[in-house]
């Protein structure tokens, strides 16, 4: 509240004494540096000249269409799943609920690795399950594509399920109940009120799923191996680019960096305005 | 549907007798400590209001009605089906809900026609038949608007379109004005009030504004602490009420205690006298504005119930003043500002208070 009795000078007139403290300025300052440095690097260091050969190749391409690819798949398949486990957690109350949230959430800091390790125990070839699976239907999933998929969504479905659990437990849940006294069963409920209802969570959760699905690189790696053409998606083309060909690493480096920039901008008004 | 056995196979549909028709429910619920325990019975064609204080159970009566809250024990019949096993989907009821809960993707038409649609109706038939129910509600012009976009009377006629498209044989309105300004609720209680005089079969409606529930219902069923304390014709209620809840709310002061031909000993202390001849257990009760008060004690006058009080409070009602007094008799009292500045009345005064016998109303508890 302004009195008037002051006219201030500037727009914003400040209180005096009440700057920012040099010993939290300078950490975050620091802070921010490291954080920007290395994007900067990135930029300063491209090869701009040579860009343009460097994307069209057709290493590049086919490393970046599977990325893509396969990330879209991880998603596709997490929403699958993930959503109707979001709402498990969220809507309905059975024994050990807490535990089972506990474990949903493991992969969120599970390092990649151990879940590509876990991964190939369960479903490779003499996996606790992939054995059946190459028994019976004569389906490996190791070192496929489709092993790639699923890396990916053992990494990236976590992110989903707690974005989309969230956005239904501040849903209210009285909207399916009305469903339900006009004639809806449980199912058409969810499927006509609170899905819509709930469709900016999806979506939001989709997304940083899929960002995590295009930079997953541990797990892929240790489940799917990396084949060009078949598992080798983007991360794992950097890094092997890194060692005989730097130049085709930073490029590709730009391109995940321009990904990653246009989901930032796509989910700015959920992430960015927050205050 | 069960099949009542003692139904005549040649009238399908129709009920033997008028006991089978309409609600004939018996409410247990138990919550925690909390315990719901009442009686509902009503025909078709009746509106009965659930009147009641906030936490008095009312919600979940209608929650349970409406199978969205399970019984502990007891009974619920509608049109002579029991309907304690079935599911809330299944049941013939329509809700309206305090907020009215409009589904917020979705148009007010086609808010409508959601319930026809989940009953297994065509999407053109569904929306046809809303299109009908909107018309009905003279909202026509409304039925492509969200919900956002519509006023607060408009959204309640949108629910009551929802609730009633679905054909129930029972409909229930959770405070169905709360939700309105004081001027549109004038407005939207006189077509409400419509619209249920209308309705063919039972409606039950949540309150706890006592004017929206005497305009509406033809029945009220007063429930305190999960039980049912009285029940009856509006006017019946305000002129007999039975507990001070009730007393409180059409605006009288009731007193418990035990009649000995013109005199009513109260359960509270003194004796109050009165025009009507009654024996044994008995109300008493006179409004606020019969009570007459004094800096001295009142003599020779025809009062002859009279009290030594102070005052414990002050409230303003329009251009009356409201005194709470404390002392012989706990009572409540209206006078005019010009009054109430003469007897100097402020918190702590000391003052007479007294009412005519003709001004008072006995009846036997």
């Amino acid at each position: 509240m302004t009195t008037g009795r002051e006219p201030p000078r500037t727009a914003r007139p400040r209180p005096p004494g009440r700057g920012v403290p040099l010993a939290l300025l300078v950490p975050a300052l620091l802070g921010l540096a490291f954080l920007l440095v290395p994007l900067l690097a990135l930029l300063l260091r491209a090869p701009w000249r040579s860009l343009p050969e460097q994307l069209t190749s057709p290493a590049v391409w086919e490393a970046l269409r599977l990325s893509l690819l396969c990330a879209t798949m991880a998603t596709a398949l997490s929403l699958v799943v993930g959503v109707p486990l979001a709402w498990l957690l969220a809507r309905t109350d059975f024994p050990g609920r807490g535990l089972v949230r506990a474990l949903v959430t493991l992969p969120l800091v599970l390092p990649p690795v151990v879940g590509g390790v876990a991964l190939l125990l369960a479903l490779g070839r003499n996996g606790v399950v992939g054995q059946w699976l190459d028994a019976w239907f004569g389906i490996t999933l190791p070192f496929t594509t489709a092993g790639v998929v699923l890396a990916e969504t053992f990494v990236a479905m976590p992110f989903l399920v707690i974005s989309v659990e969230g956005t239904l437990r501040a849903a209210d849940p009285r909207y399916e109940e009305a469903a339900t006294t006009l004639g809806a069963s449980r199912f058409t409920a969810f499927r006509r009120v609170t899905l819509p209802l709930i469709a900016p969570g999806i979506a939001a959760g989709a997304v940083l799923a899929w960002a995590r699905a295009l930079g997953e690189f541990g797990a892929t790696i240790t489940f799917a191996g990396n084949f060009p053409g078949r598992t080798q998606t983007m991360p794992l083309a950097v890094y092997l680019a890194l060692q005989n060909d730097p130049a085709a690493a930073i490029a590709l480096s730009l391109v995940l960096l321009a990904v990653s920039i246009a989901v930032l901008a796509g989910l700015r008004d959920r992430w960015m305005r927050t205050v | 549907m069960t099949i009542m056995p003692e139904e005549p196979a040649k009238t399908p549909g129709t009920p033997p007798g008028s006991a089978a028709e309409g609600l004939d429910a018996h409410l247990v619920v138990d919550r925690g400590t909390f315990r719901l325990d009442i009686e509902l019975t009503a025909a078709p064609g009746d509106v009965v209001a659930l009147l009641g204080p906030n936490g008095a159970g009312k919600t979940t009566a209608l929650r349970a009605l409406a199978g969205l809250a399970p019984l502990t024990s007891g009974r619920l019949r509608l049109d002579g089906t029991d309907l304690r096993r079935t599911p809330p989907e299944s049941r013939p009821v329509g809700v309206v809900f305090q907020d009215y809960l409009l589904f917020p993707h979705l148009t007010a038409l086609d808010n409508v026609a959601f319930g026809p649609r989940c009953r297994g109706e065509g999407k053109a038939a569904a929306r046809a038949r809303a299109a009908e129910w909107l018309e009905r509600m003279a909202l026509t012009e409304h039925a492509g608007a969200k919900p956002r976009h519509l006023s607060g009377g408009q959204a309640q006629r949108v629910a009551l379109a929802r609730a009633l498209a679905t054909h129930p044989r029972l409909l229930l309105l959770d405070e169905p004005l709360a939700a309105l300004d004081a001027r549109t609720r004038l407005d939207v209680r006189a077509q409400l009030r419509r619209h249920l005089a209308a309705f063919e079969a039972v409606a039950v409606l949540v309150t706890h504004d006592p004017l929206d529930a005497m305009v509406l219902a033809d029945r009220l069923v007063v429930v305190e602490h999960g039980r049912v304390v009285q029940e009856g014709t509006p006017s019946d209620i305000a002129r007999h009420p039975r507990t001070e809840y009730i007393a409180q709310l059409v605006g009288l002061n009731l007193y418990r205690g035990r009649a000995e031909g013109h005199t009513v000993r109260l359960d509270a202390g003194p004796a109050v006298s009165t025009t009507e001849h009654l024996r044994g257990p008995a109300f008493v009760a006179f409004p606020p504005g019969a009570v007459t008060l004094h800096r001295d004690r009142p003599t020779g006058s025809s009062a002859r119930n009279v009290w030594h009080c102070a005052v414990a409070g002050l409230e303003t009602h329009g251009d009356q003043i409201r005194a709470e007094l404390t002392g012989e008799l706990s009572l409540a009292a209206d006078l005019t500002t010009v009054a109430a500045a003469e007897l100097d009345l402020h918190p702590g005064a000391p003052v007479w208070a007294a009412v005519k016998a003709a001004q008072t109303h006995a009846y036997p508890a």
